[in-house]
């Protein structure tokens, strides 16, 4: 009977111990991981490489639309994405057409597109330039009305760039009228955007359309890519990872889902100790002990 | 007219712009491109102001009749007026740029970043603390999701048997659910598009 | 890494460092964090709205002799009406223009993206079961995912009792769901971590090499 009491105590116990512990041992767990930099093998998902084999398929001078629809919160899963796609479009020499449609966004995506272009400098001694080989539209408010304004026309939302230079000035957007003369538009987001990219970019004009969302919303975009309404999921770093291989460029997501396993595993020994608990408490308890 | 008239103005762009779907004459293209598409972003911009102001507002009444906490409305003040002084001044004045992304890349990207980042520490205290398989349906949900987990865990000859059943998981039975959420989302948005143009749904007028 | 990134890196850090003592207890430091990212993320809003919409968008095009745009910035100052109780009624109209126009544009695109293009996807999939180039497996997931969607359609049928015939379909119904919100359960819990490895990233990797040199 002690014995029983006491093995009931050791479970009460250990749920009992203060939250911060918990706390402690996971970032414990995440610090030692990010110094040992681990590495292991990413997996290529059929949803990551049809997006790679799509701009692998582009000619030089192919126009894309990327539009970074994401906030600084998000910076960890997305940006990696980002700097993965902008250097496929770069070496490519595909022209990329950029928006940022979340207000707190446009600052960090004109951040991402000079790092990238500072990277390229450094690998090639080339440094892209904005009018020439990418130009950044920036913010408007109201995303699903811009959406559907640069169907019509990229003029109507934005008549000059984030730098506010005339479009009409700008030579890369000679003859760029809307949707239909970029061969895709690759969605980064962290928001409903994606979902009105969906509704309002492929529904009204039919862009072909590649998302690349958080792993929170990574899962609710299966059913569009099996009809077909989009042709590429990146989720979460996982899909950054994926595309950072890809394109031959191990960054932050490669390095971050090494230690990610350190995360899960925490998270699932946790719930597997927290389940041994539960059922061993509840058996006590229904033996009457 | 306080009511009828914004339910006119509801109701006439509603149904011109379903109309207009459909039947893309020429002239319903010109209102769609130079009017419909073109002037809402400009009445959002002020519209997101109303926030700014709020929060000057609630901050500068905190302030005046020193609530508690009155002190942290005064950064709160200093944050809003000096970032909006240095990006607004600085399209003018470009040397203030390099303060505005100074701002922007070691005070906002941070902090935000790490706010969200604080919810890896919540789910693990909730995984250790909540997580418990106290039923059938709890139990699928808890093996889905480690399952799902795994599918990069380096494990050896059971990596591509983890990483198959993930993408079951993912393109079969996760693809079947979301499909069935998403059909009852979109008949819902469309019926509640259909009661605002209608006039049922009025709690955007608010009171009078 | 020179001194100025050195500095800056610094700031970030302690930043992230006083938003993380939460994790310890609520406290003056994060409070101070907490605050000031409202203020700088509310004055970012008002130089980005003014450098993107009202120098473009407004005051580019009345000086080039558009004068109608001043009907948009009427509409807009309108919205403002809201702060005063006895003139918020004004506030109602510009908000109706906008809601005029979405919610016309939301019903055909949402009803064809989201019901008619799924349902047609669905049936399409099962449609393709007697072509004899389909496999065992994707004949086998294909009736899989359409007794999942119309099980998981019938749970969410609320009108009638889950009772019998009707009660054991939802049953398979909330099973599928189950599975599902268990898959971005995993994925929910990739992103919080990421979230997290992000900054330990950046603290371990940035600012602490170039702190001590």
């Amino acid at each position: 009977m002690a014995e029983n009491n006491s093995r009931k105590n050791i479970f009460e116990r250990m749920f009992a111990i203060d939250r911060r512990w918990v706390y402690g041992f996971l970032m414990l767990a995440v610090v030692l991981s990010v110094i040992a930099k681990p590495i292991i093998p990413i997996p290529i998902s059929r949803e990551a490489r049809s997006i790679y084999d799509f701009m692998n398929s582009l000619n030089s001078g192919d126009y894309i639309h990327l539009a970074m629809d994401y906030d600084p919160s998000t910076l960890a899963e997305l940006h990696p994405m980002t700097r993965a796609v902008l250097k496929q479009c770069f070496e490519k020499k595909i022209k990329v057409i950029i928006t940022a449609l979340h207000q707190n966004g446009p600052g960090m995506a004109a951040a991402a597109i000079d790092t990238a272009c500072q990277r390229h400098f450094e690998l090639t001694g080339y440094r892209p330039e904005s009018g020439k080989d990418w130009v950044f539209l920036g913010y408007k408010p109201y995303p699903i009305l811009i959406i559907l304004g640069m169907g019509q026309n990229y003029r109507i939302p934005f008549p000059n760039d984030y730098y506010n230079v005339p479009l009409d000035s700008l030579p890369m957007m000679n003859g760029i009228r809307n949707y239909q003369n970029v061969k895709a538009v690759i969605n980064i987001s962290a928001t409903s955007a994606t979902d009105w990219w969906i509704t309002y970019g492929n529904g009204r004009y039919q862009v072909p359309l590649a998302i690349g969302v958080t792993g929170v919303m990574a899962t609710d975009y299966y059913p569009y890519l099996q009809t077909g309404q989009i042709f590429g999921i990146l989720g979460g770093l996982q899909g950054a990872a994926e595309y950072e291989t890809l394109v031959g460029t191990p960054g932050k997501a490669v390095e971050g889902m090494s230690v990610q396993v350190v995360g899960h595993s925490i998270i699932i020994i946790f719930i597997i100790i927290g389940n041994i608990g539960y059922f061993a408490t509840r058996k006590k308890s229904k033996l009457g002990l | 007219m306080k009511r009828q008239f914004p339910l006119i103005i509801i109701f006439s762009l509603g149904l011109f712009m379903v109309v207009q779907y459909f039947v893309p004459h020429e002239k319903s293209e010109f209102f769609y491109e130079f009017i419909a598409l073109d002037w809402p972003p400009i009445i959002g911009a002020f519209a997101l102001m109303l926030g700014v102001i709020s929060l000057t507002r609630v901050s500068i009444t905190k302030i005046k009749r020193k609530k508690e906490a009155w002190g942290y409305s005064i950064v709160t003040l200093i944050g809003l007026f000096t970032m909006s002084a240095v990006g607004v001044v600085g399209y003018h004045y470009p040397p203030l740029t390099r303060a505005f992304n100074w701002n922007f890349n070691n005070i906002m990207i941070p902090i935000s970043a790490t706010m969200f980042s604080l919810l890896a520490f919540f789910i693990a205290s909730a995984a250790y603390r909540a997580f418990r398989a106290r039923s059938v349906l709890a139990t699928i949900l808890l093996v889905a999701a480690i399952i799902v987990m795994m599918r990069f865990f380096p494990l050896g000859p059971l990596t591509s048997v983890v990483g198959r059943a993930s993408d079951w998981i993912l393109n079969v039975p996760n693809l079947a659910a979301k499909r069935a959420i998403l059909i009852g989302v979109g008949l819902g948005i469309v019926s509640t598009a259909m009661k605002v143009i209608l006039g049922i749904e009025r709690s955007y007028l608010g009171k009078d | 890494m020179d001194f100025g990134t050195a500095i800056s890196n610094t700031v970030a850090a302690l930043l992230t460092l006083c938003i993380f003592s939460f994790l310890y207890k609520d406290n003056p430091f994060y409070k101070f964090a907490e605050h000031l990212v409202v203020g700088v993320s509310a004055g970012y809003w008002v130089s980005i709205l003014y450098i993107n919409v009202v120098i473009p968008n407004i005051w580019q095009k009345l000086t080039a002799g558009k004068w109608w745009y001043v009907i948009p910035t009427i509409l807009g100052v309108l919205m403002w009406t809201r702060i005063v109780k006895r003139w918020s009624w004004i506030s109602r109209y510009p908000l109706a223009f906008y809601l005029g126009i979405v919610t016309g544009v939301a019903i055909p695109l949402e009803m064809q993206t989201k019901v008619l293009e799924q349902i047609f996807g669905t049936v399409q999939s099962f449609a393709a079961l007697h072509n004899s180039s389909t496999d065992f497996w994707a004949g086998f997931n294909t009736v899989v995912v359409v007794i999942g969607i119309i099980t998981s359609l019938v749970y969410f049928f609320f009108s009638k009792e889950h009772k019998g015939a009707t009660g054991s379909v939802a049953k398979v119904g909330i099973w599928t769901l189950m599975i599902g919100f268990g898959a971005s359960f995993g994925y929910t819990v990739m992103a919080r971590i990421s979230l997290l490895i992000e900054r330990i990233q950046f603290l371990v990797n940035d600012w602490l090499p170039g702190l001590f040199g």
